[in-house]
Order: structure tokens, then sequence, then C-alpha cells
């Protein structure tokens, strides 16, 4: 049984016409057994920018805490907020400080950049990134999220449909998955405000 | 004076509330060459003297204006191997920025970080202050910045300024040309006069230094023949 697979988890990012999405399940289990349905996975580090950390979940807390310090101190000595590409910079360097003890997380980072651009990209446990102009998916049920991204994902989708997608892709992708589930969290950004929904799927 | 006898140690203070040895560190920037910057609209320039000790010294070789960053240079008066400390450690830092952030760093953090530096040697044991004042050029995304940044760490934000031997003068003859909505090459021409005033002996390409940076946020250091295409204009 691997380290990664231990607490489970179902994150996904997908881009819109300037907007994004990103959602989770909501499930924190110990191996088997289910400890909690209302699990918080996603983070905001600032209004356009957004955190989801998928694996092992006291380092997902940990790795979290640890971001938002240096986040805040940048705010304080910068008189500004990161760029989403900054701050996948800043996660991917922290990442691998701890490359012979490392963290057992997957980011995911979507965040609104220049002219309300939506950027996403995901990296491993390490720090590898990885950029993707439409979707990026982590955690337990991963293989069944590209399969349904890869399937439902179109370019350039409007706020509203592109909540349809994404939520559509999670609740069937962690029905395959037993250790991902009990309903999803979903946030949809554009530039002017965030929406923040709970689905409710099937509830084991 | 009572100040005299805690003149010795930097990390004292003097009854009258200042640290000598700072004090004395602007002196010796007061004794250097002079040096200026000026702040357009579109860029900012800054220039020095470049007084050789004898004609002996190849000055092709001198290099007062370093450049810190693409985008940021710097430029000093006072003690040159002192310079040659700071710039070091400033690019360093500004790599370890982009290191960090792959990001240019701004020139606000990079000058924040510096002053740090200097700082630093003002409280600890063993060290004495730089003996230079820096006056750093910057084009980011909030526009062309100039700063000064002194020995003992102070920082300021600077439309035009000068340092070392002709300060005073200089300086008011800054007062009197500066406009806000200056461009950069009348920019240059009023730093050329500006260093003229003071001047002894004839100003040539060769014994005056200029850094550049416009709107394509690139800093360079002109060539003497360029400067002796201003040093024409100004004429």
């Amino acid at each position: 049984m691997s380290i990664f697979e231990y607490n489970g988890s179902a994150l996904i990012a997908m881009v819109g016409k300037n907007c994004f999405a990103i959602a989770s399940d909501r499930r924190l289990g110990v191996q088997l057994q289910t400890i909690a349905t209302d699990f918080q996975r996603i983070y905001k580090v600032h209004d356009r920018l957004f955190l989801g950390l998928s694996g092992l979940a006291t380092d997902a807390q940990t790795l979290y805490q640890r971001l938002v310090f240096r986040h805040k101190l940048y705010q304080l000595r910068e008189e500004r907020d990161m760029k989403p590409e900054t701050f996948a910079s800043l996660v991917s360097a922290i990442l691998y400080e701890k490359r012979f003890g490392p963290y057992f997380c997957q980011p995911v980072i979507a965040g609104l950049g220049d002219e309300d651009k939506p950027f996403i990209c995901t990296m491993d446990s390490i720090g590898a990134k990885e950029l993707a102009k439409d979707f990026v998916v982590a955690g337990t049920a991963s293989e069944s999220l590209y399969g349904a991204c890869e399937a439902m994902f179109k370019p350039d989708m409007e706020a509203e449909e592109l909540f349809e997608t994404v939520s559509q892709a999670l609740l069937s992708s962690v029905d395959r998955d037993c250790l991902s589930g009990w309903g999803g969290h979903v946030y949809v950004v554009t530039p002017t405000e965030v929406r923040e929904m709970i689905l409710k799927g099937r509830m084991d | 004076m009572g100040d005299s006898q805690y003149s010795f140690s930097l990390t004292t203070f003097s009854p009258s509330g200042k640290l000598v040895q700072i004090e004395h560190a602007l002196t010796a920037v007061g004794s250097g060459q002079t040096s200026l910057g000026i702040k357009a609209s579109n860029g900012v320039v800054i220039a020095t003297e470049k007084k050789l000790p004898s004609i002996l010294v190849d000055e092709s070789s001198v290099q007062k204006i370093q450049c810190l960053t693409p985008n940021i240079g710097v430029v000093y008066s006072g003690m040159g191997p002192d310079f040659r400390v700071l710039v070091r450690k400033s690019r360093k830092q500004a790599e370890q920025y982009h290191r960090l952030y792959k990001e240019p760093i701004p020139v606000t953090q990079l000058v924040r970080e510096t002053a740090a530096v200097m700082q630093e040697f003002t409280q600890s044991g063993g060290v004495r202050p730089f003996g230079v004042s820096l006056l750093v050029a910057g084009y980011d995304d909030n526009g062309p910045q100039l700063y000064q940044v002194d020995p003992s760490g102070s920082y300021f934000s600077w439309k035009a300024s000068a340092m070392g031997k002709n300060v005073s003068n200089a300086k008011t003859f800054l007062e009197k040309r500066y406009t806000d909505d200056m461009e950069l090459d009348d920019a240059v021409h009023t730093a050329i006069l500006t260093l003229k005033e003071g001047f002894e002996g004839q100003i040539s390409g060769k014994n005056i230094e200029i850094g550049i940076i416009d709107s394509d946020k690139k800093f360079r250091v002109l060539t003497p023949a360029e400067i002796d295409d201003y040093l024409a204009e100004v004429e």
C-alpha cells in the first residue's frame, strides 16, 4: 500500500474562457476506514489563486501552512499578490528542498494571471512542474480523472458549462475509486467572483 | 568634543545619539568622485566622473557603473573596493530571487536587500561600514526608479540626486533643471551639464561614465563614442 494512497484524494483543475474551476472530493480516510466526509483539500491563497493538495493529508496540511506563510511575507514585502506562475515556481522550489525526504503530496495550482488569463499546473511530490492548457488531475482517482476529463473537456467553456463539466468528470471518476468520494467541492473562479459549491454524489 | 570618545567603536552610540563611524563613512563618500542620477518619464540615467590617478591607467579597464540584473544598474561614490563587494552580494541576491520565483527581482526588493546588507555591517562585531553610497537605477513593472543607498543602510527614492565631492552644487543645479515630464535624452543632457559644472579639466567620453535604462528595460553603459555624441549635442 503506497503512502500516497493512505488517505485517498481526487483533485481536478480545468481551464475555461477567462475563468477556471478547481474541484476535489471530500473523503478523508485511514486506509479502508472513512474518518471524515467534509475534508478540505482546496485552499485559497488569494482571491485569484487556489491551491489543491492531494496525497498524505498531514503533509498536505503542513505544506499548505508553509506556503501561506511564504505568501503572506511576500505580500507584506512586495505589496502585491503573487502571480500564479510565481507561486508555482515557489511550490516547486519548496518541494525540491525536501528531495531526499519529500512531502508526500501532489499539488494542483490554479489561478488567474495577468489580463485574467487562467493558469493551471500540477507537479509531482519533488516539484517537477507540469503546465497544461486544458486540465490537470491528481490523487488516487487520477487515472479515471484523466479519462473523464479527456472525454468531456472542450476549450473556451463559460463558467456555467465549466462547472457542469468539472462536476460530472469528478463525480464519475471518484465512483470508480474506493478511496475517494463522499461528494465534491467545486470552486469556479472568474475575474469578478468566486463561486463555491458542494456536490452530492454517491456517499460511499 | 564629547563625541570623540565614542567614535572608535561602531557599535556604541555617542551621547548625541549618533554612530560616529557612520558619519565618518559618509565623509568618505563625500570626498569621493561625483556621481548623479536622474529619473525621466521613460527611463533613468546615472553618471559619474571617471578621474584616473594617472594617464598611464588603461581607462577602458575601469568600469564604475555596473549592472546588477539586465534591468537594474548601479553607480557609486566612495571606495571602489567596497563597491565591488556590494555589487557581488547584490547580484547574488538578485539571482537567488530569480531561482526561487523564476521572475526578475523588483527594484525595490533588491534595494531593500542591499540596504539590509549595509545595515548589518553597522551592527556587527569586528566590521566597519561600507564607505560607499549607491545610486541604483532600474526599470520594472512599476516604471523607472532611482534609489540612493547610504552606508547606514537607509535608502531613498529620488527623482534626481547627486553624491560625492560636488554634491551641493550638483543638487542645486538639478533642482533648477529637473522637470517631471523630462524624457531620457533630455535627462542625459542634464546629467552631462551637471557633471560639467564641477568638472576640473576638459570633459570627454573618456573621463565620464554614463549608464541608461529606457522603456525596453535593458540597462547599458554608453560607449565613449556615444558619450562624445551627447557631449557634442550639449555644446
